[in-house]
């Protein structure tokens, strides 16, 4: 299968949960869908073409949240990245854990650095933040404060 | 049921790239669970990266690992120039893929010796350093560092390879081949080897594709994948040379594949070297506009993966960094489960992250009292390797 005929079966088996496709290179295409659609559309992108889950990224963006969730499709040398927006006051997205065991750990980063819950995790427990660390409060956040007055800070040159 | 033991694993040691934490339930010599915890080391780089601008994060990258210190800026490179997009010169390309393969030589003789080194052979853990110092004399004349060679650039590499350099560094290169020969030999047909690590810590084909494993850890359970072949850059799509495929997924299995893949890494880095063509080393970035970049490149432990996002400033507003080893590392809980705790050293250090917790263990039995240390789990499963020794009657 070549490329241009996955993105039509993407395009045509998923019309109503795409909201927009954007190939940028022959090697890299953006597909942004609708939260609710994530689920079935990654687990056709994992199973179906046999792809390879790289990672996913999230953006605080002013107004919304954004997570990319970049796949690999190796025979035709392809990145798919499905990009979600998430509103601010609902910040709730499916967890991928449950289908492939790659999501587990990327979701966990995500929940602690960024404060997005992933429903039906199995286990979101903390992954690289410290014990001792405050509740509610995301680092990776534009509006993150510094908390710890005692710590050693990067003052620039 | 039979008393269940709790082995705490970690988190520091000097000589660890990454300091993590594993608790091991073990029940007699079985283990029954494994946990990870990660994080101590965890410098929030990605934060960091927005501060600094697109130049200054390459180097910050670079800071990322120590082992494979060239496979971060690869990657972010990549990343940027495919935000404008923009194709580096065709002299860059080689020289990237040279610098990437010689990091990939001494990465794998780092790990050939440390592996040695938890079986009970301590000899090719010498034999494996002392050639790995010949790599990284190699890369002192190509990049004027033997680690953190600071040659990329958003754009091409920063320093030039000389031509006089060239044939003294294919002498040097052609000089290590005899050792490693040997040391092949001494791997492949070593009974005892075998014995001790041919069908331990399986990995299945099947787990390798669910935990989307990378690198060496994939293609030593049968999965053919490597971004050099799959989506290649560098010059990898323009010099010759095979992919190592192996199909067990066992200990012996990756330790097969990574000697197999010297010998291609070292292919390539002739070819490079003499196929050098003229030219610039500079695309010459004016300047990045809005966007967003992916870039991903085989490190010596699988894939490395950037993204970058540019709002038009001259400082990425998003970027993010993926290491093999976050792929890697949660396969332990399918491979040692199962597995006796003298086999867990080995196992542990089979993905190559870094073995050095293995140092660092301590076993406690429930009540808290301490029975082995880290010294005393690397002596268990050396005397393991001399029980078998005995047995097979090799000294």
């Amino acid at each position: 299968m070549k490329s241009e005929e996955v993105l039509k079966n993407i395009r045509e088996k998923f019309k109503d949960d795409i909201i927009d496709i954007f190939a940028k290179t022959p090697k890299r295409v953006y597909i942004e869908i609708k939260p609710s659609a994530l689920t079935k559309i990654a687990n056709y992108i994992f199973d179906d073409l046999e792809a390879r889950f790289n990672i996913a990224s999230g953006v605080d963006l002013r107004h919304h949240m954004e997570i990319l969730y970049h796949f690999t499709i190796e025979d035709i040398n392809l990145v798919i990245s499905l990009r979600v927006n998430l509103k601010k006051d609902n910040l709730e997205i499916d967890s991928l854990a449950p289908m492939f065991e790659a999501a587990n750990w990327i979701e966990r980063e995500i929940h602690e650095l960024l404060g997005i819950n992933f429903k039906g995790h199995p286990d979101l427990r903390r992954l690289l933040l410290p014990d001792n660390w405050p509740q509610n409060v995301y680092p990776l956040r534009r509006d993150y404060q510094e908390w710890d007055k005692d710590a050693i800070r990067d003052r620039g040159l | 049921m039979a008393k269940r033991t709790i082995v705490p694993i970690g988190p520091y040691h000097p000589l660890q790239e990454e300091p993590e934490f594993f608790t091991l339930t073990v029940e007699g010599e079985t283990v029954v669970d494994i946990d990870v915890r990660v994080g101590y080391n965890h410098r929030g780089i990605e934060k960091l990266s927005e501060k600094k601008t697109f130049d200054q994060s390459t180097f910050l990258v670079e800071r990322i690992c120590g082992i494979c210190s060239t496979s971060h800026p690869f990657a972010y490179t990549r990343a940027v120039e495919d935000i404008i997009p923009i194709e580096v010169p065709e002299r860059a390309k080689y020289i990237r893929t040279i610098i990437a393969e010689g990091e990939r030589v001494h990465s794998h003789l780092l790990w050939l010796g440390l592996a040695g080194h938890f079986l009970g052979y301590n000899t090719v853990y010498m034999w494996a350093w002392k050639l790995r110092e010949e790599i990284l004399d190699v890369m002192e004349i190509l990049s004027g560092n033997r680690n953190n060679y600071a040659m990329f650039k958003p754009g091409g590499v920063r320093r030039d390879i000389k031509t006089e350099d060239i044939s003294p560094v294919i002498k040097k290169i052609d000089s290590i081949v005899p050792t490693l020969n040997m040391l092949k030999k001494a791997v492949m047909d070593d009974p005892v080897l075998h014995a001790r690590t041919k069908g331990i810590g399986i990995l299945t084909k099947e787990e390798a594709i669910n935990f989307s494993a990378l690198g060496p850890t994939a293609r030593a359970s049968g999965v053919a994948r490597d971004v050099r072949k799959d989506s290649p850059y560098g010059a990898y799509d323009r010099v010759n040379w095979d992919m190592i495929v192996t199909e067990n997924g066992d200990v012996f299995d990756k330790v097969v594949l990574r000697v197999l893949e010297l010998y291609e890494s070292i292919k390539m880095l002739k070819r490079c070297l003499l196929n050098l063509p003229k030219g610039e080393i500079d695309a010459k970035i004016k300047s990045i506009p809005p966007g967003e970049g992916i870039g991903h490149i085989e490190a010596p432990r699988g894939e490395c993966f950037h993204y970058v996002r540019s709002d038009g400033t001259n400082r990425p507003s998003r970027h993010k960094v993926r290491a093999p080893t976050f792929m890697n590392l949660p396969t332990y809980k399918a491979t040692i489960v199962g597995e006796t705790i003298s086999d867990a050293t080995i196992i542990l250090a089979a993905i190559d992250p870094c073995y050095c917790c293995t140092e660092r263990m301590a076993v406690k039995n429930i009540k808290g009292k301490k029975l082995y240390n880290g010294e005393d789990l690397v002596k268990l499963s050396q005397e393991k390797t001399q029980k078998l020794k005995n047995k097979f009657g090799v000294k």
